[in-house]
């Protein structure tokens, strides 16, 4: 029968990165001072269960390179070998080669094996070092016995066998019979093959000193039929090692034909001559009739499956086209969730409300009348509850913990650590704090290259530490919470914090900003953002080449959510990221300019104030700036950047919405706030383009479109250069 | 039909054994650990047990031993699926009862002339 591997793959492939996630994180949970071997075993399951699945799937590079791996871990499993601390470095090395090769394999191309046959050499010099020679020269010489049996037995034209079992054969579910029917369908398999077994019973003992589980009973098999020393010696293979097997080919044993069952004769006459024969013949009789029969059985199979295999193969070869096509399919887009049980019954819960609500108010619409007003009211309000909850619900489904976005950090500050020559301890907090998963992906990147950067800056090397007064371990923190409807991430380390003096001068070095300006503390922390900054004197290539920063405060305002450093000099400093917990529903503030509604998210809106002609400084032309408290901020129509044909207003007595991104308010005037709402993000780049200063748009409860305005993007319109140099001048 | 119970702790190990001999047409049951496959053994008798070697909480070594000691597997063949470099492993397995091995890797038709071999 044929049985299509491939459908296994996604399931192999899935457990295989799983796996390796836990080859991974036991590595670096190891502690080469006190190993425990519980992790030990972990990690080789790990590895062998890769192997063993790799080997079986026919991803033979894959097994091949495991191979080496788990023999070293094997060793050292059994105590052969201690681990060394090279051991792990090489072992997390194959950890990620294996990822490389796996996800070459998933997406159905051909793996790159240059760096697997770097490691694998690498492996087996460890492993030559004393043991490995012993295992490859076994290996080897049991393939030159088979090799040279092979070749002797070919013309043996039968064989007699013979077979001595230990008493406890059958305790470990060995029935002598099973293996003299399989060589009697090898036997038979050539034209004119047969065997004949005689039982020998001089081992019986006295029927009161006999244990009924235990065989007493010994054979001797004539093999009439030229087959291989290996085909039989596989039958016995099992057993091999308890029992005493002797082959003989038939040419010589010839002469002895004649003798043995005479011999048997003899010896059985000579213990007790009447009850050995009866069971002799008993015994034989049986031996024989269950040698037909299976035969038998075995035919009518074979003859009852040849009709059967026609539609069989059919049947398989269908649905066979269908796997080949899909794995392109899936590697592009294998993203799947894993959910719990408990949400899902949560969600159906959910339905089954929001399924009697709706019968309720469908009820009530057929005979209507003013009088049940009250109740439509309830019905409507109760609808919104369910709604509510069920978004809530589908909305927990895209949610992960975070520790999917930090399980990356202990082997990268691992790795760094070592690079860089620094003693660093990570500490991860809030690990269950839960994010939408595409967040969740868009945040990794931007928050690697904090702890980078916080690692290469941040922290200073031990001697520096401890001429500090510091332990000489360097401490990083990530830290996740909820906060409002959003999740803060922290990078915190505790190394010598912002050099403000050092900012300022590489900034007006790098023109920046001018000599004369003067900052606040928060400006100049502002400036690390600023894209082409670098403080690093020597750029490593861990950080330092400017490039990042200002990548990271991007990254993170596509996500909606913010950035903001915090710093002690000598203490350390912070990186606080606020991010919105989904991406597909935000908070909104309704606007209306002209006859468009406009959104704002909730959490960029400082606050919503009426202009005072007081508060209005015109810088030029048409462009003006307010004073808010000890702040300048610029004004902005968004008549003027949309061109929405809206009419201009008198700025005197206009509403006014402050709004904050990456860091700059700015004012925007608006005809009305209308009410804030919760609303559904849909993509204008997917539906329409991209718009500059629009992040999206929604559909309002009347069927309008309303775009959702991008506040960091309005920040960055030239015309906010403008106003803000005057700012600064004043 | 004969009834098998595979113990495997890799998924597609036991999904690609599963589908194999149910295939075939024999009975099967899945357990991903020894200590599972234990608790499932004692509600049923199988005609075969099928265990990986290396697995969590209880290893296939340690399921022989103790199906075993249970009246109903005294005689009950057991294989073991295991990687060639393990002898050692086959030894231990012998030892604590097993009736014979697999050799991992394995395709599907070996798997199938190996479970003939002890069911028939």
């Amino acid at each position: 029968m044929s049985i299509d591997l491939s459908q296994f793959h996604q399931v192999f492939f899935e457990e295989s990165f799983e796996g390796l996630d836990i080859m991974e994180s036991n590595l670096l949970a190891l502690d080469l001072s006190e190993i425990d071997s519980e992790i030990i075993n972990t990690i080789f399951r790990a590895a062998h269960s890769i192997k063993g699945g790799a080997g079986t799937f026919g991803f033979m590079q894959v097994s091949a390179f495991t191979h080496v791996l788990e023999t070293l871990l094997d060793e050292i499993r059994s105590g052969e070998r201690d681990i060394e601390q090279d051991h792990v470095d090489l072992f997390l090395q194959c950890v990620d080669c294996l990822r490389g090769l796996m996800s070459d394999l998933q997406a159905g191309s051909e793996p790159d094996m240059a760096q697997a046959d770097d490691l694998k050499a690498k492996f087996e010099i460890i492993l030559a070092g004393d043991d490995a020679s012993t295992e490859s020269s076994s290996s080897s010489s049991a393939t030159e016995n088979e090799i040279s049996s092979g070749s002797n037995d070919a013309a043996a034209k039968g064989w007699k066998i013979e077979f001595i079992p230990c008493e406890d054969v059958l305790c470990t579910g060995n029935e002598p019979y099973r293996m003299f029917r399989e060589l009697q369908d090898l036997a038979e398999a050539e034209q004119g093959g047969s065997i004949k077994v005689i039982p020998h019973l001089e081992k019986l003992p006295e029927f009161s000193k006999m244990h009924p589980e235990m065989c007493y009973i010994s054979w001797t098999i004539y093999v009439y039929s030229a087959i291989e020393l290996s085909d039989m010696e596989e039958i016995f293979e099992w057993v091999v090692d308890d029992c005493d097997i002797r082959y003989q080919r038939l040419s010589e044993a010839d002469s002895v034909t004649a003798e043995t069952p005479v011999d048997t004769g003899e010896m059985s006459a000579a213990v007790e001559t009447s009850t050995e024969t009866v069971v002799e013949t008993e015994v034989e009789t049986e031996v024989e009739t269950e040698v037909e029969t299976p035969a038998a059985v075995v035919a009518t199979e074979e003859t009852a499956a040849t009709p059967e295999a026609t539609p069989e193969v059919v049947a398989k070869a269908a649905p066979q086209d269908k796997p080949k096509a899909k794995p392109k399919a899936k590697a592009v887009e294998n993203t799947s969730i894993r959910v719990s049980i408990d949400k899902i019954d949560g969600l159906i819960n959910m339905v089954g409300e929001l399924v009697i609500t709706q019968s309720m108010l469908g009820q009530l619409g057929q005979e209507f009348d003013m009088d049940r007003v009250q109740r439509l009211q309830e019905g409507l309000q109760q609808l919104e509850q369910n709604t509510r909850e069920l978004q809530e619900s589908v909305m927990k489904i895209r949610m992960l913990p975070i520790s999917f976005a930090f399980s990356r950090f202990p082997r990268l500050v691992r790795d760094l650590s070592k690079q860089l020559d620094k003693e660093v301890e990570l500490v991860m907090i809030g690990e269950n704090t839960e994010l939408d998963k595409t967040v969740m992906e868009k945040i990794g990147d931007p928050l690697v290259h904090l702890v980078r950067n916080s690692l290469d800056h941040g922290l200073e090397s031990a001697e520096e530490r401890i001429a500090n007064g510091k332990s000489s371990f360097g401490t990083i923190t990530l830290n996740a919470f909820h906060h409002g409807g959003n999740i803060v991430i922290e990078v915190k380390d505790d190394g010598a914090g912002l050099n403000k003096e050092r900012i300022r001068n590489k900034a007006v070095e790098q023109g920046l900003v001018g000599e004369d300006e003067t900052l606040s503390d928060t400006q100049i922390h502002d400036l690390i953002f600023r894209a082409g900054f670098s403080t690093a004197d020597v750029v490593s290539d861990v950080s330092g080449r400017g490039v990042g920063m200002d990548v990271v405060r991007r990254n993170i305002a596509e996500l909606n959510g913010s950035i903001e450093v915090t710093s002690k000099p000598g203490e350390g400093s912070t990186f606080s990221i606020r991010l919105p917990l989904t991406l597909a529903i935000l908070d909104g503030q309704l606007v209306k300019v002209g006859n468009e509604v406009y959104i704002f998210p909730l959490v960029s809106i400082v606050e919503s104030i009426q202009l005072e002609k007081s508060m209005l400084n015109n810088i030029t032309g048409n462009q003006y700036v307010m004073q808010l408290r000890n702040d300048y901020i610029p004004i902005l129509c968004l008549q003027d950047i949309f061109n929405n044909g809206a009419e201009e207003k008198d700025l005197e007595g206009a509403m006014l919405v402050v709004v904050e991104g990456d860091n700059e308010k700015v004012g925007i005037v608006v005809d009305e706030l209308l009410g804030q709402q919760q609303v559904v993000i849909k993509s204008l780049e997917e539906n329409y383009e991209k718009v500059d200063s629009i992040s999206g748009a929604t559909i309002l409860g009347d069927g309008t479109v309303a775009l959702i305005v991008d506040v960091s993007g309005l920040n960055n319109k030239p015309l906010e250069k403008n106003t803000d140099d005057q700012t600064q001048a004043a | 039909m004969a009834t098998i119970l595979a113990v495997d702790d890799s998924a597609s190990m036991r999904q690609m054994v599963t589908f194999t001999l149910k295939g075939a047409g024999y009975d099967v049951e899945e357990a991903c650990d020894g200590s599972e496959a234990l608790n499932i053994a004692k509600t049923k008798k199988f005609d075969l047990v099928l265990t990986d070697v290396n697995m969590p909480v209880m290893d296939g070594i340690e399921l022989v031993t103790e199906l075993r000691k249970l009246g109903d597997y005294k005689f009950v063949p057991m294989l073991m699926l295991t990687t060639e470099s393990a002898g050692d492993k086959k030894m231990a397995g012998k030892k604590a009862g097993a009736t014979g091995w697999i050799v991992k890797p394995f395709n599907p038709e070996q798997l199938l002339n190996t479970i003939k071999k002890v069911l028939g």
